[in-house]
């Protein structure tokens, strides 16, 4: 994903010189190409967060595009006051990147892990918050956020995420609009960023057990498709939704707020990571596994539902 | 569209002093509202910069070219208001609205509101991030205007002025200026007794900045101190404007009550006595 951000950024650059890349000191193997092509847009802040957010709120004052980077928790929790104050109250267009989300970094840790990011940021005033599931999404949501008129939030996983959408089959890509990746009549599965290529793998473990699912991507938290969670949801047994995320402000928290507004008549199993997981250390998948983050595990979980 | 100087002589400056302080006492008293003494310490500060230093037009707030000031230490926006009134950029009358519902006059200063406003502060240790990126972009597009940053003594606690000071230097922003307000005394204690700064100007000429130490109410001294940093150089410029919070009212001066009282009617007549216009005691 991270790959692809800066591949597509480079085209946005070449277009926009007024585009500024700022990063906390993260990059290596990532943006030796982008700096050697673009020298004057690409600025290494330090290991300095805070600073990084209100540099960005000045350059954006003075009539730049500006890009922050660097792994979720740094530039986001670090230096949220900032990114309120600075960037959101001040209504600017910068588009903050995390890269890593949920249990990308397993070996680092639990410093280094995002299990809050969504949450933090839906609450952040005019902050679209972004998680896209491929690398077709990511190019798609950093060409959306590159002209979007005020702070935005975009969350990566890491690297070799698969590519999950055939390009010929998708018309357009809108931030706020989610994204319908395969039919079934039983249930709806939402599933957010990272945990996309899962919930397809589910749903296809599901259809071995006779259990037709349509799986959507839900890339935009906010705004979230309020219309079309509300089609997703008519007439299905259940509603599932799944993201590499804690329990509190994320996707199921989203669609769970829907659900209870709109009276909707739907059974709902949120699938989320938990508040905190007893692993110091271990691979993505095995965090993911250990959180009941699998297909197998998620798959089996609907099927008990179902049952009741 | 071409910025402009606002040149005031001596005499205009000096009378200045006075009236911006009868207008932020006005304010302070019917709001009934405090930060008086914080916007008493930092008012001549700017009344220098903006009547002997920064180029603007008040008709253009935006204008790419303008000078720009951040007041960081947001809390003492009365001062500011005053003096971006006096400067043109809305009408006087409008400082009678101050902290009214509905008002663009708020108790921190809000981007844009009123016009001049160049950022929203409030919380410290933001300013002069946010100053160091409009630097940078100054550079960057190769536009030769200034950036004054203004904070407080106690906002050097804040580690993120410390992070906007090594970039600042790191990217050799010579158009940037930070003038600390320092009247050594914070929200709860005198600085020397909550985190003491000092050696004050020495921090900051080890992080690679050009330091200047002013006294903060001298319009003399000051102009002086705002036109050396503009002087040739690759280093940012800390001006440390020694002042006296609570300037200009006996009573007020150098306490840390003023920090929150508002002015009573008798302290309001008080006041205003002790402001009318004569020479100002340096």
């Amino acid at each position: 994903m991270r790959t692809t951000f800066v591949r597509t950024l480079a085209r946005l650059a070449e277009k926009d010189p007024n585009l500024i890349l700022l990063t906390g000191d993260l990059g290596f193997t990532v943006f030796e190409d982008f700096r050697a092509r673009f020298p004057n847009q690409l600025l290494n802040v330090g290991i300095a967060e805070q600073n990084m957010i209100g540099v960005a709120a000045g350059l954006a004052l003075s009539g730049k595009r500006v890009f922050v980077y660097s792994i979720v928790p740094f530039v986001t929790f670090r230096c949220l006051e900032q990114i309120r104050n600075d960037l959101c109250h001040q209504h600017l267009p910068v588009c903050i990147v995390g890269v890593g989300g949920g249990y990308s970094y397993g070996h680092l840790g639990a410093t280094h892990h995002a299990l809050e990011d969504l949450g933090v940021m839906r609450t952040m005033p005019n902050m679209t918050v972004v998680s896209p599931g491929d690398p077709w999404e990511v190019e798609q949501a950093v060409l959306a956020l590159g002209t979007l008129n005020g702070p935005g939030y975009l969350r990566l996983g890491k690297n070799k995420e698969p590519l999950l959408h055939q390009p010929a089959t998708i018309s357009e890509f809108v931030l706020g609009k989610s994204i319908v990746m395969r039919g079934g009549d039983d249930v709806t599965i939402l599933a957010t960023g990272t945990m996309l290529e899962t919930a397809l793998l589910a749903a296809a473990l599901l259809e071995s057990k006779k259990i037709q699912s349509t799986v959507i991507s839900v890339h935009t938290l906010k705004p979230i498709d309020r219309q079309g969670i509300l089609a997703a949801a008519d007439n299905k047994k259940l509603l599932i939704t799944i993201e590499e995320h804690g329990p509190f402000g994320g996707l199921a928290d989203a669609i769970s707020r829907i659900i209870a507004e709109e009276g909707l008549p739907v059974q709902f199993l949120p699938i989320t990571a938990p508040e905190s997981i007893d692993v110091v250390t271990g691979s993505h998948s095995h965090f993911r596994s250990v959180a009941g983050l699998t297909a197998e595990k998620i798959s089996a979980r609907i099927l008990e539902r179902l049952k009741k | 569209m071409p910025s402009s100087l606002h040149p005031r002589s001596a005499k205009e400056l000096c009378n200045l002093q006075y009236s911006l302080r009868r207008d932020i006492l006005t304010m302070a008293h019917r709001s009934k509202t405090g930060h008086i003494g914080s916007a008493f310490s930092v008012i001549d500060i700017l009344i220098n910069a903006y009547f002997g230093h920064l180029k603007y037009d008040p008709k253009h707030p935006l204008a790419p070219d303008r000078d720009r000031l951040i007041l960081s230490k947001g809390h003492a926006c009365a001062a500011l208001y005053a003096v971006l009134a006096e400067a043109g950029f809305f009408p006087k009358q409008e400082l009678e609205t101050y902290l009214q519902d509905g008002s663009r006059l708020a108790g921190h200063p809000h981007l844009g509101s009123p016009p001049g406003t160049e950022a929203s502060t409030g919380s410290l240790g933001h300013g002069l991030s946010i100053g160091t990126g409009m630097a940078l972009a100054a550079k960057l597009d190769e536009r030769d205007n200034k950036t004054v940053v203004v904070i407080s003594d106690g906002e050097c606690d804040e580690g993120a002025v410390w992070e906007a000071a090594l970039t600042a230097r790191q990217w050799k922003l010579s158009s940037l200026t930070c003038i600390i307000d320092y009247n050594k005394i914070q929200a709860f204690g005198r600085t020397e007794d909550v985190v003491n700064l000092e050696p004050f100007a020495d921090k900051w000429r080890s992080f690679g900045w050009r330091v200047l130490e002013t006294d903060g109410h001298d319009c003399t001294a000051l102009l002086s101190a705002l036109k050396q940093s503009i002087e040739p150089s690759d280093q940012p410029m800390a001006i440390i404007a020694h002042t006296i919070k609570g300037k200009g009212v006996s009573f007020m001066e150098n306490t840390i009550d003023w920090h929150y009282w508002s002015p009573s009617d008798e302290h309001f007549k008080k006041a205003m006595i002790e402001l009318s216009p004569s020479p100002m005691p340096q």
